[in-house]
């Protein structure tokens, strides 16, 4: 990232004080981190006043967990604030809750330091990020064909973004999916971002029934 | 009065008025029955001591009320299934070393003799009734009172054994066969003197009465046992169920946790560490979600995560597994995951690469598993043949099975093995 472009304002939400540290100090060089919160209210209160571009949340938190964080804040609407999950969880409903709510990606906490970078600053632009595991689960989750849909369009994926997301499962970056698919990296966004947008709103039953998991609805 | 001294002797001579001290307890309790002062169960000194009153004059309230249609006899059989024993770690007053029996002969007399006077200064609910509940209550409360430490252990020994027939435990297990023989056939002699007084014998609703007398005969003699028995069950059951909880949690931390503690503060070596530590926290996590330890596992994802973590215990490089769908382990998905070890154990060895991700998805169509690297990669022609031992093992596995593997790798780009199983359709 060039210096004359202003770096990226983020904010950590993690309840473990030692993780929150951890990560200050892997990502201080990188990103302007304008504050932290360990608990629901405060990163809520955090979030509101400092506006920052992009929330690193951690999905369990006391008082809600992540998903009540993200939905507070976009529920005020306004501020363009991007939420990141993070977690130690391999739990789905903890997945797709958060990403329900509004994340736009979700990485495990043993992600490199230099991969987490990436993963925010894509955040930051807009995109979506799917680690290996999240691909992995929204391939279980939107597995076999509904014999009856309400939204066709929202409750199936196409072969093309199935292959996308097994590419992503199997550990292959964007840049080399393309490659592999012959597509651009930004065709492989889309695809990536519209597969976020049906995890998001699709009524799919094991997407419902990992929200309810969560209290999401 | 005579009943006055009759009843000052037993309490008053040998132990001291106001009973010991037993802050403790009493905090929880309101009564605690006193371990030095009692005639039969100390509970009259408890109440007493609760009240601030002379054991004495609750002795006497009692009597009196005894008299007053049985109801003193009612209300210290209450107080005493209220009232708690002391604990044992109290010092007690100095204990009488009197027979019991001589005891309950004095409290005997004592109650047949306030009768007696209250009948004749006319302070009475009638013969009918009176003397038939006196000689119940006493019937009950031969059979209930708990003499003393032994008595009590036994019958919960008895509980334990068959809890689901009181009488039959009471009689089976010979528990004071006289006490409980003597006892019920007070009460039997009560309710027969009720009837016959009351004159209902001859009349027509003697069958209902006697029944409803049965009843309530049968109620005082078994009620203070299973209301007991039952919660004294309850809490054990709790217990039990807790203290068994507790032993297994810490048993498995003990194996698990504990022991990869150790290990890692004995490591220098930093790979070693997070080798460690990620195959403990695999394990804490299949622990937390039910799912069955490794060598009992019969799912696919179970299955790959048991082998990730035994290459990464061996290997020292990161496994990532990633399954989609499940399909259960058969002899030839076994092979399959055979090979798919195989190849993740290559990576780790010769790709240099740190990382090493597995992915398996399980469908209709059958398995496909790919094991990828990201490491040094090497030209699959020029491999000449007699070093093609792995690739081999893994190829020639899958193509027992009826399945296939292709490898795929470029010098510089890493390497992906990609397995490939048919379902069987037998």
């Amino acid at each position: 990232m060039s210096p004359a472009t202003p770096r990226t304002r983020l904010f950590l939400v993690d309840d473990h004080q030692l993780f929150r540290s951890g990560l200050r100090a892997e990502l201080e060089g990188e990103f302007e981190i304008v504050g932290e919160a360990g608990d629901v209210d405060q990163a809520v209160a955090g979030i509101a006043t400092l506006k920052p571009d992009v929330v690193l949340l951690d999905v369990h938190l006391p008082g809600g967990g992540g998903a009540t964080v993200a939905e507070a804040i976009t529920r005020r609407g306004a501020a363009p604030t991007r939420f990141l999950g993070i977690s130690v969880s391999d739990a789905p409903e903890d997945v797709i809750g958060v990403i329900r709510a509004g994340a736009r990606g979700y990485v495990t906490k043993s992600i490199s330091p230099t991969e987490l970078a990436d993963a925010i600053r894509r955040v930051h632009s807009g995109d979506a990020v799917f680690s290996p595991r999240l691909a992995g689960f929204v391939l279980d989750a939107f597995r076999g064909d509904l014999p009856t849909s309400i939204d066709p369009e929202l409750d199936q994926l196409t072969p093309r973004e199935r292959e996308v997301l097994r590419h992503i499962a199997r550990g292959f970056t964007y840049k080399e999916i393309g490659v592999r698919l012959n597509l651009s990296a930004k065709t492989v966004e889309t695809h990536v971002s519209s597969v976020l947008r049906k995890l998001q709103l699709s009524s799919r039953y094991e997407l419902t029934r990992w929200a309810m998991d969560r209290r999401m609805i | 009065m005579s009943a006055t001294s009759a009843t000052h002797d037993p309490g008053g001579t040998n132990a001291p008025r106001e009973g010991p001290d037993q802050p403790e307890a009493r905090r929880f309790r309101f009564v605690v029955r006193s371990r030095g002062d009692r005639v039969l169960t100390g509970t009259a000194a408890g109440l007493a001591e609760a009240l601030g009153l002379d054991p004495l004059l609750v002795r006497l309230g009692l009597a009196v009320l005894t008299a007053a249609g049985g109801v003193g006899i009612v209300l210290y059989l209450t107080l005493w299934l209220l009232s708690v024993e002391p604990d044992a770690t109290t010092p007690a007053a100095p204990t009488r070393t009197r027979p019991r029996n001589l005891q309950i002969a004095a409290v005997a007399c004592i109650v047949a003799g306030a009768m007696l006077i209250l009948r004749n200064v006319g302070l009475w609910f009638g013969d009918a009734l009176a003397w038939p509940v006196a000689v119940g209550a006493a019937g009950s409360a031969l059979i209930w009172a708990r003499s003393d430490e032994a008595d009590r252990s036994r019958w919960a020994r008895i509980s334990e054994r068959l809890p689901g027939n009181p009488v039959v435990s009471v009689f089976g297990g010979r528990v004071s066969p006289l006490r409980v023989a003597g006892g019920g056939l007070l009460v039997a002699a009560g309710m027969t003197l009720f009837l016959v007084v009351s004159g209902a014998l001859a009349t027509a609703r003697t069958a209902l009465l006697a029944v409803l007398v049965t009843a309530v005969g049968l109620g005082l003699i078994l009620g203070p046992w299973i209301l007991r028995l039952a919660h004294d069950a309850g809490e054990e059951r709790r217990q039990r169920i807790r203290s068994e909880e507790r032993a297994e949690i810490a048993a498995h931390l003990h194996d698990s946790v504990l022991h990869t503690l150790a290990l890692i503060q004995r490591s220098e070596d930093p790979a070693d560490v997070a080798a460690l530590a990620r195959r403990q926290e695999r394990e804490l996590r299949a622990w937390l979600d039910h799912r069955p330890t490794p060598s009992e596992q019969q799912d696919l994802r179970g299955a790959v995560d048991a082998l990730a973590s035994r290459v990464e215990e061996l290997h020292h490089v990161t496994v990532d597994t990633v399954v989609v769908g499940d399909a259960p382990v058969t002899e030839h998905a076994g092979a399959l995951l055979l090979a798919c070890q195989e190849a993740a154990i290559n990576a780790a060895r010769h790709s240099g690469s740190p990382r090493v991700s597995i992915y398996v998805e399980a469908d209709a169509d059958g398995i496909t598993a790919y094991v990828r690297d990201e490491g040094a990669g090497f030209d699959v022609d020029a491999v000449p043949p007699d070093r093609r031992g792995i690739a081999q093992s893994v190829i020639g596995r899958m193509r027992r099975h009826g399945g296939s593997a292709t490898i795929t790798s470029q010098p510089g780009h890493g390497t992906e093995v990609q397995l490939q199983l048919p379902r069987v359709t037998s």
